[in-house]
């Protein structure tokens, strides 16, 4: 039975990065993910990563501009720690090889993005999140040895000592359909967020909130799971994502009567408010019958007041989508856009140091919530809560792991058993009930509609009753492959099951918030209200069906709440 | 909405039995993607289909195919534009080539792919000492290697090396690129030694025969052969002679398109093994060279590939001609820099003016923008995209 001081679920930044930590600090590490390493979902972080490097920035700057993008729900501690060991996290990064833009000093350079007081966002073209990635990666190669790579393997369950101390998980090795047992003193997870709760969604189709759900089902708490960030710039077409980074360079939005509404909305900031803000003026935009394209269901996104020259050197990738998956050229006409679901804010609860309330089970990157980023990200802040926050986990999971025994979990045998009979269940399933594809389709749209950027009490009380409903029917859902080698098709049971749990922890908390804070606008109650809420909002599974809502004080240490203006 | 066919190369291989075909209707707009295609086949009809994918937008690097024969991302083909090249109106969808097959679409990447990205050492070999701060690097350079940094791993290019097919053990196009993105990385503190490695491997960087296959496949514009040149080119510049003879042979390539305008093939063989200049069909390796490839130059005269006068004599161009080429061998050497831009910084159009001043109006504006070249469509080393 393998067994490692840390084991790390999922292989994104922040698990490539918690893996290489963990390695440094000496632990003997594996770090596994159900996808190549390569294939995660950070690789389509596009836009850039901040950190206060330039000497004129200052770190306090960087953490107000987050504090404020969080709508003051982030944690103030941990937010300052963010952002002071955000230069030091570049220069290693440049370090290990990552190709960061340079200024024509041959100095690292910077662009603007939104929400951010100061051009402060390092970057590689429009690939950003692909050139850290894939670095890592090539780190993780280097490192071989004393890291155990895992690939293509697919957690099912997380498993617990009698005392509830998390001790491992059981994996299905896809290649081979064998489920195993992976003992470690410390568990990690690192396997990202959501997305795929929703339609259309920015987020690959291996995004389906696995981490949050294995960690919720042994009892961890989920926080701010109602704060769901719509990007302001996707493809009306399909919901793929055009970088902030567009607007970072000069972009305008426009309506539909080519008017850059944004002027009344954000008078200063304008297309590079935060994006809580420009995604609502756009909605707004559009609700009040003044988009843009057939219909009027989106907004133009004007790329062509970029110098050209800068737009294929700088934004490539997104010159590259509108192309292919549009068919239209943004280096000479505008793009339609509308608001899409790109990331979750919220996600299993921890502290600085990546730990969550259940003993040897920590949790980094979009998984988790530190949380950050209270109720709106800002744009190029999650790859550095990737990697700042992946770094602490490794290495402080490092040092647990020093001063204890491997664990020798009695049950675990018994579990791995129980998920392997819930496996030959679901592909003994008879076909009379509904196809996985259509009830994820049904679920998608739902949340998209009852639970996106205007959200009121029947909208969600219906979204709640859909999913709830859904629930019912995935435990009958049949699938069509009896294979063992890669059948995905059991796989995608699973993760229905992971999403729906991920649906019902983020519209049970969207009903519990009365009132509007970031990311969670309710048209019922349409103003913030810090005297009763300024406060987390927590959900565990209680034991019961019905999650169990409680909260948890919000850390301020420098910055008062005040208005929110852009 | 329209209807397409697809017809999937399956494989299962706990059935004991053969690959086979399998045919499916899907109902989606013609700009969709094959992926979707095949993602609306197996959510709507058999669910046991495999395929890796994972972003939808060619990112991820997962669903290399052939289709209709061709490598490709899945996700980054339109079904029309398939349906239209396909032999009988039904799309074709196979496993990528090169590598063994596990499932239906589904490769083993890691015993080919991975496999040879390890051989070329990976990661960054720092230059020492490491500064406190960044690395001072010119901003050309960076974007030099951001092409093939650009490389998303999907082994498309792998899968249709021909020379690959050849030879398996060929280090091949997307590690070769990779190792490129090292030997271009000024911090990288080992170039020399990483080219010299490449170069003495007879399944190195001089094992690529230049067909275009991988510059075609690649979905990211990478270009792996173009990679591939200049680590040749560096190589050169490093006076690395390798035991394969690739450095030689590049060279008095280059000398004989210099002197004669055209490639004076019979003179070629020599020249790379005796020495490159006119005396070099008397050094001794070049007479054993030529006596080890007499049986081919006879087979060649007899197919009347090759015409006894040419061959001795060389092509001969008009002075004007051969004045033209030598102004190029002119204009390129007198530059102080050799030339390695790439698409990332070469790829757009010189008139700029049509660009900069067209957002101000709005859409309608922007719209009756003057047309200019396709962005991208005019790389100086990249002809397909």
């Amino acid at each position: 039975m393998p067994a490692h001081d840390v084991l790390i679920i999922g292989a994104g930044l922040a698990g490539q990065r918690a893996a290489l930590a963990a390695a440094d600090a000496g632990a003997t590490v594996a770090i596994m993910s159900k996808v190549h390493p390569v294939r995660s979902h950070s690789v389509a972080a596009a836009g850039g990563i901040n950190a206060a490097l330039n000497p004129e920035d200052t770190w306090e700057s960087h953490a107000f501009d987050t504090v404020k993008g969080s709508d003051y729900l982030g944690d103030q501690d941990a937010i300052e720690i963010m952002a002071r060991e955000a230069p030091e996290e570049i220069l290693h990064l440049e370090h290990i090889g990552v190709t960061f833009h340079r200024n024509e000093h041959g100095q690292l350079g910077t662009r603007a993005f939104g929400g951010a007081s100061q051009a402060r966002t390092y970057y590689v073209a429009d690939i950003t999140g692909q050139a850290i990635l894939h670095v890592l990666y090539e780190q993780l190669m280097k490192y071989s040895n004393q890291v155990d790579r895992l690939e293509e393997w697919f957690t099912t369950s997380l498993i617990q000592d009698e005392d509830g101390t998390c001790v491992g998980c059981i994996a299905r090795d896809i290649r081979s359909g064998a489920m195993e047992v992976f003992t470690a003193k410390n568990v990690i997870l690192a396997s990202g967020g959501c997305g795929q709760a929703f339609k259309p969604t920015t987020n690959g189709l291996i995004v389906t909130g696995d981490g949050i759900s294995q960690a919720y089902r042994i009892g961890a708490p989920l926080m701010d799971m109602e704060m769901v960030q719509y990007h302001p710039t996707c493809l009306v077409e399909n919901g793929f994502l055009i970088t902030e980074g567009a607007r970072g360079e000069g972009a305008h939005l426009l309506n539909g009567d080519g008017e850059r509404f944004m002027e009344k909305y954000a008078p200063n900031k304008l297309e590079l408010a935060s994006r809580d803000v420009v995604s609502r003026a756009e909605q707004t935009e559009i609700d009040e019958g003044r988009g843009a394209g057939p219909d009027g269901v989106g907004i133009y996104l004007d790329v062509t007041v970029v110098p050209k020259k800068r737009t294929l050197e700088a934004l490539r990738e997104i010159v590259n989508i509108g192309k292919d998956f549009a068919g239209v050229d943004i280096t000479r006409e505008p793009i339609l856009i509308r608001p899409g679901q790109h990331y979750i804010m919220g996600g299993v609860r921890t502290d600085a140091d990546g730990a969550t309330p259940v003993p040897g089970l920590y949790a980094a990157g979009e998984v988790a919530c530190v949380s950050v980023h209270g109720g709106n990200r800002l744009g190029a802040n999650s790859l550095l809560d990737t990697l700042i926050f992946g770094k602490r986990a490794g290495t402080h999971a490092a040092e647990r792991a020093r001063a204890m025994a491997m664990p020798t979990p009695k049950a675990a045998e018994a579990k791995r058993r129980e998920d392997v009979e819930e496996i030959d269940a679901i592909i003994a399933r008879p076909k009379t009930g509904r196809r996985i594809s259509s009830i994820k389709e049904e679920l998608g749209e739902s949340m998209n509609r009852h639970c996106a950027v205007f959200r009121e009490e029947d909208g969600l009380r219906q979204g709640l009753e859909i999913v709830k409903h859904l629930q019912e029917e995935a435990k009958t859902a049949y699938i069509d492959d009896r294979g063992t080698v890669f059948n995905q098709d059991v796989l995608g049971a699973i993760e229905l099951g992971y999403m729906l749990d991920c649906a019902e922890a983020t519209v049970v908390s969207a009903i519990e918030r009365k009132e509007s804070r970031g990311a969670q606008f309710r048209t019922d109650f349409p103003e913030r209200n810090d005297d009763e809420w300024l406060k987390h909002i927590n959900v565990t599974t209680n034991g019961g069906d019905d999650p169990a809502i409680s909260y948890s004080p919000v850390t301020i240490t420098k910055w008062q709440p005040e208005e929110r203006k852009y | 909405m329209s209807e397409f066919k697809l017809r999937l190369r399956r494989y299962d291989p706990e059935s004991g039995s053969a690959p086979y075909w399998a045919e499916y209707s899907v109902d989606l707009e013609g700009h969709r993607s094959v992926l979707e295609g095949i993602l609306q086949a197996k959510g709507e009809t058999d669910g046991s289909i495999g395929i890796r994918c994972s972003c939808r937008a060619a990112i991820c690097g997962s669903c290399g195919v052939l289709i209709n024969g061709k490598t490709a991302l899945a996700c980054h083909t339109h079904l029309d534009k398939a349906a239209r090249h396909a032999k009988d109106g039904v799309i074709e969808v196979e496993p990528m080539s090169n590598m063994p097959v596990i499932k239906d679409l589904i490769v083993d990447m890691d015993a080919v792919h991975w496999k040879k990205q390890q051989r070329v050492t990976p990661w960054l070999i720092n230059k020492e000492p490491i500064p406190e701060r960044e690395y001072i690097a010119p901003h050309e350079s960076m974007v030099d290697i951001t092409q093939s940094m650009a490389c998303i791993q999907c082994g498309a290019c792998v899968s249709s090396c021909l020379s690959m097919e050849i030879d398996p053990l060929f280090v091949g196009p997307a590690a070769l690129a990779k190792a490129y993105r090292f030997v271009g990385d000024p911090r990288d503190a080992q170039q020399y030694e990483r080219l010299k490695d490449l170069a003495e491997d007879p399944h190195g960087m001089y094992d690529c025969t230049h067909c275009f296959n991988c510059i075609e496949a690649c979905p990211k514009g990478v270009a792996p052969m173009n990679q591939i040149m200049r680590l040749r080119r560096v190589a050169g510049d490093h006076e690395i002679v390798d035991r394969n003879n690739g450095h030689r042979h590049e060279s008095a390539f280059v000398t004989l398109v210099k002197d004669y305008g055209l490639l004076h093939e019979a003179e070629l063989l020599p020249r790379s093994y005796g020495g490159d200049s006119w005396f070099g069909k008397f050094h001794p390796n070049a007479g054993k060279e030529l006596l080890d490839s007499l049986p081919v130059v006879v087979k060649g005269l007899m197919r009347r590939k090759m015409n006894p006068k040419i061959a001795l004599f060389g092509h001969k161009l008009p002075k004007d001609a051969l004045g033209e080429v030598q102004r190029i061998f002119d204009t390129v050497e007198s530059r102080p820099a050799r030339d390695e831009l790439n698409l990332y910084i070469k790829g757009y159009d010189e008139d700029d003016s049509g660009a900069q001043d067209s957002g101000a109006g709005g859409p309608e504006h922007a719209n009756n923008a003057p047309d200019q070249g396709q962005p991208g469509q005019e790389p100086e080393e990249s002809p397909v995209r």
